[in-house]
């Protein structure tokens, strides 16, 4: 829990500054029996994202990373439109959609685990080739769909609550439970750890690596399906583009080393939280457009100072506990090796 | 060390075998591309791909030393925007002449990177994630001079531009192409014959050594993030001669050209192994690849990103297949 305390008091303070411009911001009502509040939009829009930083958790605590996400958003939400424009079924569309997500995973598994190509090239490949399968599929055109069980997706309400909230959760609880109550996760960050070790040690760490980069690409799909739903159009060239590197910076900034080795799926979810708070934070102070990149940047920055170790102990001139320096330097020369 | 035995009993260091694979599928690829094309396998067609891609080349070496060192450096691409950017709307604006822009502009470069180099060593912040923050930093900086295209119309800039030096029978390269060299060449130097570069390679091999061995490997990453800001600088001022414009989408995605190019080239992205040669030969791939669509012509955008893709899976695919049979 201590890892997560940094995480969560930075999402307060974005939080408490928009209370601050915005009064009335933490109110949550319920209106024609669905929730509405800027904390329920928050999560709602931010859902996709936390949905691709899960997938990319998984990834990266195997040691790998998955720059090819943004664009399986895309194929994934194209296919699933053109299916429905095409009067298939809502179902049909998105069995397929999701199918050739965790195939098109499976293919950056793979290549990773197969033919032993480095994951940030191997992925590079699908990123360019699919942002073209996916204006391939749309026929560069913006595909438009009217289908009020396709809308659901995105922008329905069950039981009250959005959801794409409720999906998040099932993926959450589901992933939670496969990775900390099975040895799935253990295995993952064994992989991630030193993965020729691992398979001396007996586990299949191709079959590991592969499963995690599908799992990446469902997640991935899921939420393009999530995506498209919402705007109700699907979008080859512009849907996800750069999700990417925001999935990679909520990872990060949850706590999990890109070294791989360790994860931690609450510290994705602040992570993702904290990011997309932080676009809604941009919008409600009023950051004029040119400039929200520069506030990104510097909150970004700020955000990976307060978490480092390092810029706390020079500023605060705080000796490290003799207890804790032992154990840290372990870790870092396992990094480093 | 492993080595590859040639008939004749010589052998190949393991180390030179990436970039050997490289370089045999790049004249491969130039063949089938002659084949198949009439007027491609011309002399110029290989200098229009330095012509065209100098730029890129520049900004590859900066990220060759950041990745021999272990790290990775997202921010080239918005650095190279940003360098575009800031000529363009000083010759524009208030007038300046270039030779006190292009300093000015390298010197931002460089300082950009010098404060990324030293957030990674002093706070112990992830390349990546240090990288993606000037990423946002400069590409934020490029839309607060201006969200519109600014033309450059200084006359030396554009003399400068529009110059051909003139090679034999009829072939030629531009001004640009010479100082892309430059940077190789001295870029090459540094990296072999300097202790700095011996530090590179040593803190790219195992960290952990380098310091026991008393190397200044703090002062060697801030430098390595220094001349990759640098080289993205002088990258952004080649590409400015290029399209005689500073634009805040100028080079959009370039960092993953520039890391694509130093991976092709055989660099390993854990640090320690490659040559910027290789990293030459992977900019000329890359350059390849766009000059055989150019020849396939009425390719629609989509099929130009398939394409690319597709021969970027065969030529890693090649390479790597290579490159393990000939380790074992």
């Amino acid at each position: 829990m201590r890892r997560l305390l940094w995480p969560v008091l930075i999402l307060a303070l974005l939080l408490l500054v928009n209370v601050l411009f915005t009064p009335g911001f933490l109110s949550v009502q319920v209106r024609d029996g669905h929730l509405y509040g800027s904390l329920i939009d928050i999560l709602r829009f931010g859902a996709p994202l936390i949905l691709v930083s899960l997938g990319m958790t998984l990834v990266i605590a195997t040691g790998g990373i998955d720059l090819s996400v943004g664009s399986v958003v895309a194929i994934s939400g194209a296919l699933a439109c053109l299916q429905i424009s095409q009067d298939a079924g809502v179902f049909t569309a998105v069995v397929l959609a999701l199918g050739l997500s965790v195939l098109l995973g499976a293919w950056n598994g793979f290549l990773v685990a197969g033919v032993g190509i480095q994951p940030i090239i191997a992925t590079l490949i699908l990123m360019v080739a699919g942002r073209g399968l996916a204006q391939l599929i749309t026929d560069g055109q913006i595909i438009t769909v009217n289908d009020p069980a396709y809308k659901l997706i995105g922008g329905g309400y069950w039981l009250t609550v959005p959801f794409g909230i409720l999906i998040v959760l099932v993926v959450l609880a589901v992933t939670a439970f496969l990775t900390r109550r099975l040895a799935l996760g253990l295995l993952i960050e064994a992989v991630g750890g030193n993965a020729e070790a691992s398979r001396l040690a007996g586990i299949r760490a191709r079959g590991i690596i592969v499963m995690v980069y599908a799992f990446a690409a469902l997640c991935a799909g899921v939420a393009g399906l999530m995506i498209s739903s919402n705007i109700s159009s699907a979008d080859g060239n512009n849907a996800g583009l750069w999700i990417e590197l925001d999935a990679i910076l909520a990872v990060v900034i949850g706590g999990t080393s890109l070294a791989g080795g360790r994860f931690s799926l609450g510290g994705t979810v602040l992570g993702a939280l904290i990011i997309q708070t932080l676009t809604t934070t941009i919008y409600s102070i009023g950051v004029p457009p040119e400039t929200t990149l520069l506030f990104k940047a510097l909150v970004v920055t700020v955000v990976c100072l307060i978490q480092s170790t390092a810029f706390r102990d020079k500023v605060f001139h705080r000796r490290r506990p003799v207890a804790l320096a032992g154990p840290a330097t372990e870790e870092k020369a396992r990094v480093t090796a | 060390m492993t080595t590859l035995t040639l008939g004749g009993g010589r052998t190949i260091p393991a180390r030179y075998v990436p970039v050997l694979v490289t370089a045999c599928l790049f004249v491969a690829m130039f063949v089938v591309g002659g084949i198949r094309y009439d007027g491609f396998a011309t002399g110029q067609v290989v200098l229009n791909v330095f012509v065209d891609n100098a730029f890129l080349l520049v900004v590859a070496v900066g990220m060759t030393f950041v990745i021999l060192t272990g790290g990775i450096d997202l921010s080239v691409g918005s650095v190279v925007a940003l360098s575009t950017m800031i000529s363009a709307g000083l010759m524009a604006g208030p007038g300046w002449p270039p030779y006190v822009v292009i300093p000015l502009v390298l010197l931002v470069g460089s300082t950009l990177g010098l404060i990324m180099g030293y957030l990674i060593h002093a706070f112990e912040i992830q390349p990546f994630i240090a990288t993606l923050a000037g990423m946002f930093l400069a590409r934020g900086l490029c839309y607060t001079i201006g969200t519109e295209s600014i033309p450059i119309d200084d006359p030396t800039f554009t003399a400068f531009a529009q110059t051909r030096i003139d090679l034999f029978a009829d072939l030629w390269i531009s001004p640009s192409v010479l100082v892309a060299l430059v940077v190789v060449l001295v870029g090459a130097y540094v990296l072999h014959y300097t202790r700095l570069g011996r530090a590179v390679y040593a803190t790219g091999g195992s960290e952990q050594s380098a310091v026991l061995m008393g190397l200044p490997v703090g002062r060697t990453k801030i430098t390595v993030y220094t001349i990759s800001g640098f080289c993205s600088a002088l990258g952004g001022v080649l590409l400015s001669f290029y399209t005689l414009s500073g634009y805040g989408l100028h080079a959009s995605g370039m960092e993953l050209d520039a890391i694509a190019a130093v991976v092709i080239g055989g660099t390993l992205l854990t640090g320690g192994t490659g040559f910027l040669f290789g990293t030459v030969l992977g900019v000329l791939v890359l350059g390849l690849i766009q000059t055989i669509l150019s020849f396939q012509g009425t390719l629609s955008s989509w099929w130009t990103k398939i394409f690319i893709g597709l021969l970027l899976f065969v030529f890693i695919l090649l390479q790597r297949l290579f490159s393990t049979r000939t380790r074992r």
